[in-house]
Order: C-alpha cells, then sequence, then structure tokens
C-alpha cells in the first residue's frame, strides 16, 4: 500500500517536475520569476485537447500539440511581455508585473474560450492496469512517467551536449559576459523559453490524461507549485527542480492518504517555508542563494 | 447623499485604496508582498466573528486589523534576510495557505462561507480611514521610519552601515501594511456581508499589486488613484466589466513597459 | 596613548585567495590616518573589514577597547565609527536635508509619543534631527544647495553630502573611501580643508585614497599595504623616503611620484 502511494507520488512529482524546471530555467537565465508560466502550463493542456478533440488523435500526438501550443505561448510571452523590458533597462519591478499581467490575461482569454468549468479530458489510456510487482499502475500513469523520464532526459542532453545548452549555462552563469564573449542572448532566451514552456505544455496534456478534466484555473495552482518545487529544490537547479518535484508529489500523496485530504495544498507551501526557514538555498547548492 | 448603489461603490472603492495603501508601504521599503488578499482575510473574518458576537465595530475591527498585523511580522521574519523574489513567493505561497484554512475552517463556513453579517460599514467610516491613511503616507518622511524605509528600499547595504535596523524597519513596515489591510479587511466584510475564502485569493492580492503600480510606487497619493482608476472604470466602460482580468492584464504589461514606476512621479522635494 | 582602533593579525580570504596576511595596525586618537598601496594591494579588503561590511577571517579589530569582528554595520554604527562609499551612494527619494537626518537615525530617540509627535510636526527629536542635518550641511559648505535634489548635486558636493551624512551619526572615527577621486584641484583644496576642520572637531578619521599630494600634506601617519601586508607605518616623512614602499609603487607605472 505504501509502495503505491509512493508510485503515485512519483506521477505527480513528475509532472511538478516538468512545470518546476521551465522556472528554473528561465530563472537560471533570467534572475526574473516567470509568473505566468502556470498559465504555459494550462494553454499547454488546452492545446493537447483541441488535438484530441478536432482530430481525434492519441495521446502522442496529443503531447506535441500541447508541447507546440505551449511553446508558441511561451515564446510570444516572452517578446511581447519580457524583451521590451530588457532592452529598457532596469526596473526590478517591471518584469513582475508583466508576467502577473500576462498571466492575467492568459487566464481570462481561455476562460472567455473553454468557460470556467471543467473540461473533460477524453483518453483511452486510463483504462488499463499494469501490475509491477507490488505496486498497480494504470497506462496513463504508466504514460505519464515514461514522458516526464524521457522530457528530462532530453532536456539534461540538451543542456549538457549541445551549443545551444551550452550556450543557455553559459548566460545563465553571468549573462553579461556570455553576450561578450559573442553568445546571442537574444536567441539564448527565445529557446530558454521555448525549452521551459514546452516542458510545462507536456506536463499540461499529461495532467490532462491522467485527471480527465482540465479547467482555466488549473494555470494558478500548478503555477504556484511549481515555485513552491523550484524554492525546495534551490533557485536555478535542475536537478533541484526535478528533486524537489517528487519530493512534493510524494508528500502530496502521503498526506491525502495519511492525513486530513484538505491539507493537501497547502503541503506545497509548507514545505517551502519550511526550507526557507531552515535551508534557505534549497536542497541542492546552486550558487544562486537566497541571501542578499 | 449618492444614490445607493453609488454609494456601495464608494465604499468599495474606499476600501481598495486602503488595501492599496496596506501594499505601498511594504513596497516603500523593497518588500513585494503577493500575498494582501491573505491578511485581508484574516482580518475579515475575525472582524465578522466578533461583531457576530455582539462586539462593537470599532474594537472589531482594531482586532482584526491587530491579528493581521501578527500574521505580518511571523510571515515577514523569515522574509527579512532573504532576496525580493523569494519574498515574493513567501508571500504568494502565504497568501494561498490563508485561503486554503479559510476553505477547509468549518467554524467560519469552510466552503460555503459567512453569511449573515451586519452591515455596519458606512462610507464616513472609510472616508475617515482613508484620511487617516493619506496622512500617513503624506508625512511619513517626517519619521525616521519613514526615511528609513526608503533608504532601505534604495540602498539597504548603505542604509545599514548609516545606524538603520533593517529587521526592526523592515518588519514594522510589513506589519504596518498586514494592519491596514486587516482593517480594510473588516471594512470588507460588513459590507459585502457574505465572505468566502476565494473572495481573497491571488486575483486580489494581484488587482491590489495593480492599484499601487498604476497610482504610482513613489507617490503618496498613488494607492489613492490607483484605487480609483481600477475600481471605477468597470462602472464606466461595459467593456471592461465583461473583461476585467483581460483589461488589468494588458494594463499591467503596458506599465511594465512604458511607466514601471507608475502614473504619478515621486513628488517634488520642498525643502524647509 | 591607547589607540582608537587596533588592526590585529587580521587575514581575509575569498575562496582559494588570501587578500590579506595577518595585517596589524594602530590608529591614535584625532589623527588622520592613511591607509595606502598599489592597486590590489587589498586596501579596499581591509578598509570594509575596519567598517564591518566585511568579516575578517583571522584576527581582532577593536575599537576602543571593543573587539567588534562580526557585528551588525547599525551596531557598529551605533558604536561610533562611520563612513562613506567609494561610489557615493545616496538616497535619490529623500532630500539633501533628509540625506542626512538618515545619519542622525540611530540618535533621535524612539519612543511612540516621539515618533506620533513628530508625524504632526511637533516633538523635540525629530527639529533636533533636523536641526543637526542643517547644521552639518554648514559644516561641509553646503548650506547654499538645500534645495537640490541629491543627484543633481556635483561629484564633489555629492561627496561632501556624504560626509555630512556620516558625521550626522556623531562618530569618534571616520573612514573615509576615495573621497577626492575624481576631484579637480580647486575641489581638492576644499576637501582638504575640510578634513582638517573635521580633524579640529577631534574627530579621528582613516583615509584611503590615491591623491599622494592630499595624503601627504595632511596625514599624521601612514600604513601602506602591498600585495596583502604592511609594508611601512609610521608618519609621511618617514614614508616618503622607505625603499620598499618606493619600489612597490615603482612596479606600477602610472602612479603618481611620492613627492608631492
Amino acid at each position: 500500500m505504501f509502495m503505491q502511494q509512493l508510485a503515485n507520488g512519483v506521477m505527480l512529482g513528475s509532472t511538478y517536475a516538468l512545470v518546476a524546471i521551465g522556472y528554473t530555467l528561465i530563472f537560471g537565465v533570467l534572475r526574473l520569476l516567470h509568473l505566468a508560466h502556470g498559465e504555459v502550463f494550462m494553454v499547454g493542456a488546452f492545446a493537447g485537447l483541441q488535438v484530441v478533440l478536432l482530430w481525434h488523435f492519441g495521446p502522442l500526438l496529443a503531447l506535441i500539440g500541447g508541447l507546440l501550443g505551449a511553446a508558441v505561448v511561451g515564446v510570444v510571452i516572452e517578446l511581447v511581455a519580457f524583451r521590451p523590458i530588457r532592452r529598457r533597462g532596469n526596473s526590478h519591478l517591471a518584469p513582475i508585473v508583466s508576467t502577473i499581467g500576462a498571466g492575467l490575461v492568459l487566464q481570462e482569454v481561455m476562460t472567455k474560450i473553454f468557460g470556467a468549468e471543467q473540461t473533460a479530458f477524453p483518453s483511452n489510456l486510463q483504462k488499463q492496469v499494469y501490475n509491477l510487482g507490488v505496486v498497480a499502475v494504470t497506462g496513463s500513469q504508466l504514460f505519464i512517467l515514461v514522458t516526464a523520464a524521457a522530457s528530462m532526459l532530453i532536456l539534461h542532453q540538451f543542456v549538457t551536449r549541445t551549443r545551444y545548452g551550452m550556450a543557455m549555462r553559459a548566460a545563465a552563469e553571468n549573462i553579461q559576459v556570455a553576450s561578450l564573449l559573442g553568445i546571442n542572448v537574444d536567441s539564448v532566451v527565445l529557446v530558454t523559453f521555448a525549452a521551459a514552456s514546452a516542458l510545462a505544455g507536456i506536463a499540461g496534456v499529461l495532467v490532462g490524461l491522467n485527471f480527465n478534466a482540465i479547467s482555466p484555473f488549473m494555470g494558478f495552482d500548478m503555477g504556484i507549485k511549481g515555485m513552491a518545487v523550484m524554492v525546495i529544490g534551490g533557485l536555478g537547479s535542475i536537478y533541484g527542480a526535478m528533486a524537489g518535484g517528487m519530493v512534493l508529489g510524494i508528500a502530496e500523496v502521503l498526506s491525502v492518504a495519511y492525513l486530513d485530504s484538505s491539507l493537501r495544498d497547502a503541503f506545497a507551501f509548507g514545505l517551502m517555508i519550511l526550507i526557507l526557514i531552515i535551508r534557505p538555498q534549497g536542497l541542492f547548492r546552486t550558487g544562486i542563494g537566497p541571501e542578499r | 447623499m449618492l444614490g445607493s448603489y453609488w454609494e456601495s461603490v464608494t465604499i468599495f472603492m474606499g476600501i481598495n485604496c486602503l488595501m492599496a495603501v496596506s501594499l505601498y508601504i511594504p513596497m516603500s521599503a523593497g518588500l513585494i508582498s503577493l500575498g494582501q488578499g491573505g491578511f485581508m482575510a484574516i482580518g475579515a473574518y475575525l472582524c465578522a466573528v466578533l461583531t457576530k458576537a455582539d462586539v462593537p465595530f470599532l474594537p472589531a475591527l482594531a482586532a482584526g486589523g491587530c491579528a493581521a498585523a501578527i500574521a505580518g511580522a511571523v510571515v515577514g521574519t523569515p522574509a527579512l534576510r532573504i532576496r525580493g523574489i523569494y519574498v515574493m513567493i513567501l508571500t504568494l505561497g502565504f497568501g494561498e495557505i490563508v485561503r486554503v484554512f479559510f476553505a477547509n475552517f468549518e467554524p467560519t463556513g469552510g466552503a460555503s462561507g459567512m453569511g449573515g453579517i451586519r452591515p455596519l460599514t458606512t462610507l464616513w467610516q472609510v472616508v475617515a480611514a482613508d484620511g487617516l491613511a493619506l496622512l500617513l503616507l503624506w508625512r511619513i518622511r517626517h519619521v525616521r521610519f519613514g526615511r528609513a524605509m526608503i533608504a532601505i528600499h534604495e540602498d539597504d547595504l548603505a542604509a545599514e552601515t548609516m545606524g538603520i535596523n533593517l529587521t526592526r524597519t523592515k518588519l514594522l513596515s510589513f506589519s504596518l501594511g498586514a494592519l491596514i489591510a486587516g482593517i480594510a479587511g473588516g471594512f470588507y466584510a460588513h459590507q459585502a456581508l457574505f465572505i468566502d475564502a476565494n473572495q481573497f485569493d491571488f486575483s486580489r492580492s494581484a488587482i491590489v499589486f495593480l492599484y499601487v503600480i498604476l497610482g504610482g510606487v513613489a507617490n503618496p497619493f498613488g494607492p489613492f488613484v490607483g484605487a480609483a482608476i481600477v475600481t471605477l472604470l468597470p462602472e464606466m466602460l461595459r467593456f471592461v466589466q465583461d473583461w476585467r482580468m483581460t483589461v488589468f492584464g494588458i494594463a499591467l504589461m503596458v506599465m511594465a513597459i512604458w511607466r514601471p514606476d507608475g502614473l504619478l512621479p515621486a513628488p517634488r522635494l520642498r525643502q524647509r | 596613548m591607547t589607540p582608537i582602533l587596533r588592526v590585529a593579525d587580521v587575514s581575509r580570504r575569498f575562496g582559494g585567495y588570501l587578500a590579506l596576511k595577518n595585517v596589524s595596525c594602530e590608529i591614535a586618537p584625532g589623527h588622520i590616518h592613511a591607509l595606502i598601496g598599489p592597486n590590489g594591494a587589498g586596501k579596499t579588503t581591509l578598509f570594509n573589514i575596519i567598517s564591518g561590511t566585511l568579516r575578517p577571517t583571522a584576527g581582532r579589530i577593536v575599537f576602543e577597547d571593543e573587539d567588534y569582528a562580526g557585528r551588525r554595520p547599525d551596531t557598529i554604527s551605533v558604536m561610533g565609527i562611520a563612513r562613506n562609499f567609494q561610489q557615493v551612494r545616496l538616497v535619490r527619494g529623500l532630500s539633501i536635508v533628509e540625506n542626512v537626518m538618515i545619519g542622525c537615525h540611530a540618535r533621535i530617540e524612539r519612543g511612540m509619543l516621539g515618533n506620533l509627535a513628530a508625524f504632526f510636526g511637533a516633538g523635540g527629536a525629530e527639529a533636533a534631527a533636523r536641526s543637526k542635518a542643517r547644521d552639518m550641511l554648514d559644516f561641509v559648505g553646503l548650506s547654499h544647495k538645500l534645495q537640490t535634489r541629491p543627484d543633481e548635486l556635483t561629484l564633489a558636493d555629492q561627496r561632501r553630502l556624504e560626509i555630512a551624512r556620516a558625521l550626522a551619526s556623531e562618530p569618534r572615527l571616520l573612514l573615509l573611501d576615495e573621497p577626492a577621486a575624481g576631484m579637480n584641484p580647486a575641489e581638492l583644496v576644499e576637501i582638504t580643508a575640510l578634513l582638517r576642520k573635521i580633524k579640529s572637531y577631534g574627530v579621528t578619521t582613516l583615509l584611503v585614497e590615491h591623491h599622494m599630494q592630499l595624503i601627504m600634506s595632511i596625514a599624521d601617519s601612514i600604513t601602506v599595504l602591498s600585495a596583502g601586508s604592511v609594508i611601512a607605518d609610521g608618519p609621511p616623512s618617514a614614508i616618503q623616503h622607505d625603499p620598499e614602499v618606493i619600489a612597490a609603487y615603482l612596479g606600477q607605472s602610472d602612479e603618481p611620484a611620492l613627492d608631492p
């Protein structure tokens, strides 16, 4: 039973991890909090839904639809909400203002298009149950695990092996030096946003597939949990985001199983606050500490 | 005096002005809170519970404010030695915790909310509160606390070197903001007559943030101007009414690019 | 005579780099004490340790018999040490007088009643602080510029404003980090006069500077740092002719000659 809960927690945790990685990628390169990232996740879910509804395609293509839809929206946000501000110089307030605004717009527009209620996300993955030893997982949970793992692996390869990935890491170290070294910072930022948003889009479709329902308000919940995971794992650390996501997923599932289920949502913040008090730099040291 | 619909709108506008002031104060010290809704909720619920127990309005308001102020001190403490971004996330999380709490706390109605609140808020009370708030902001630089906040905001290293105790000043500004938000919450509860946790969620905190950003982050009239515009605009324009969040969101994005410090500039400093 | 400040075997490491090695020196009360050395010698590091902005990795710093290493900057200010900043750090959102009043911050009584009274324009403590601020501005020669915004002042005036602010906290030790940097000859004369004036009021000054003429004409004692260690310590006459000091400076062709 406990192992089952752990497995469920890992499934849930991987979706958190995917979103948190996006936050941390953007924070790593720009030192900014992308407060509309949760809405990008939500748009990805709806984009995937459209693929399924309009073309009756299966989960894999839904994933691609979600990924692309989210990536496009993410890039648009970069161009409209971040880039003009970076051009203008340094108000530390401006990016926050801008992203909150973008998030509000996205949420309301999606609400107007799709309605404020939950929309069903049809899928025939759910039905099959596989027994792996002690643990029983449904088809959709397996799909989540495989997709999340594959995404993180691809991301890892991208960041460590490709030129763009290395440029991203250089920019994350020190953006001014990176640009002096000839790295096109604008492209790097664009690619970072695209990657982060794509991951969020994938997470959106995965969540839709697993829970069979999505709503325009799911972005906010996932958004703040993603931020909490980022803090728990350590700002700027991709592995921290992965680990933090797992920790949160497992904690939430266990809390529903063994404690009062109404506390579940508060768990993310409780954990986050705990980390801020005991170990503010997060579980993984990255060098971007919280202390001034 | 005003028709009762406009009287109600004005009261809500006054309450929104108070909320804007509640954020303006910690922001003057460089602390950006995205959780003022949480403090408002604490003040609203406590005040409503007290008036239902026949406690007179003013002491109930004060109690709500104080509870919020204590929460402010508690939330502010981890926020002291950490960077701005963490403060935002922390306060966001706090706002959510408060929302989840009240959504599940049966004695105050849980998810169904709390109704039957006595209509104790009057226009004059709110106007008086706003007047006091304006006075506070106007005169704040005449008290060393006010100057300390401004100094910390611009350069906290230099401020500390000159003898300003960062901890004390930041905590005080955070608690003061929370106190005002709590009182605004009390006014709100006794005007709306029904409250539930969702009325104090992140949208609330985000809109309060908009009030301050729009009006001007360095001008004592800023919060009032911002709150007035945002409250009245949907009343004037049907289109805005239907697409409130989109309009506000676009407003935020435009402000961020064009005038991140708000409409009203910092006032010209007179010297005596 | 007990020194007002004693640096005892201070070392400071930044990761693998040892910036200061067993540095010791003393500052006599009432002196103008200069800290000089070629670029990279560790002057700024030592200055920051003395001002409390940085902690020493080893060693002690003692102000009037009190070891204050590791204390918070605001408590150090209360102890009686004040400093300026090389890149002027004024508060643009406050007026000139208010900027100086920040310096009085710790000295203004705090009580609730006092604050409340100040709020409404009455109240002695606030008025006293304002009057003190104006006195300090007068002292440094800025009385005629009260209406100007801080960022509209010339660099020399901004430096003076910072000094006024530092003096407002009634320090017994004033730490000045390159107060004369970027000044033209006329401004140099004025700042020299100001430093002498400060000394005549009994305030001890520690000065980090590159302007040799200024140093030689005004310092009572000089400590010379090179590559993290003290290579000479004494009155200007001794330093001027010290071969080690000359050698340290000759390594840098753009340093001015030691003879003023």
